[in-house]
């Protein structure tokens, strides 16, 4: 249910993975590579991960998402590697008997993979490449 | 001791170097190893608020004593999602 990888995920086919009939509803959240920032107009992005930790990281978001919210699943699949605009970057999904639960639990691990996942984006415009800043200019 | 050291992102830039073995002496903490790897790459200079140090994958306090077969990680602020 926890992914950190160079290939590129099909919503779809992620869904059917918590999707059963016990559940409601699923709520999905896809990032994916915008063509502006404060950096200016960005032609492609890099995404750099320590996967390991990341992994690890996102496992126990996952587990916190499951007992604070009580939903049936959470799935998340984070990219890294050379990604062109449009390109998926993240999908947190999370299957749930009710929608509330299933909103304030995909908010939160986007949230918390934001605050502390160790993945890092680089933003390549047509003159320079820079870093992003934690917490800044990709503000969702 | 001897340990692993990664590095990730800008700071990875900064050293020039994806990860390297630091000598360390035994009881050392998370802090006086970021000092060390300050000390051994002038371009970190500048850096401190920057650098977060992970131990096995997980992020723990600069007082955190460290032991032989840890790995170490240090990178900036997280910018994921």
């Amino acid at each position: 249910m926890i992914r950190v990888t160079r290939d590129d995920f099909s919503v779809d086919e992620e869904l059917m993975r918590i999707k059963k009939p016990s559940v409601g509803g699923l709520v999905v959240f896809v990032g994916t590579v915008r063509d502006e920032s404060e950096a200016g107009h960005v032609e492609r992005m890099e995404i750099e991960a320590y996967p390991e930790m990341a992994e690890r990281q996102l496992t126990l978001i996952r587990g916190e998402a499951l007992a604070k919210f009580g939903v049936d699943n959470v799935l998340v699949v984070h990219r890294y590697g050379d990604l062109k605009v449009g390109d998926n970057i993240v999908l947190v999904a999370v299957s749930a008997g009710h929608r509330e639960a299933a909103f304030d639990a995909c908010r939160y691990v986007i949230d918390e993979l934001k605050r502390r996942v160790p993945i890092w984006k680089r933003e390549h415009t047509p003159t320079r490449a820079c870093w992003v800043e934690a917490g800044k200019p990709d503000k969702d | 001791m001897r340990l692993r050291v990664r590095y990730f992102a800008s700071i990875r830039e900064f050293t020039g170097l994806k990860e390297e073995q630091l000598d360390v002496p035994e009881g050392s903490t998370a802090e006086a190893l970021k000092r060390e790897a300050q000390k051994l790459h002038a371009s970190l200079k500048g850096q401190e608020d920057n650098i977060l140090v992970a131990v096995n994958g997980s992020f723990v306090e600069l007082k955190r004593v460290l032991k032989a077969g840890d790995e170490i990680a240090l990178f900036p602020p997280v910018s994921g999602g």
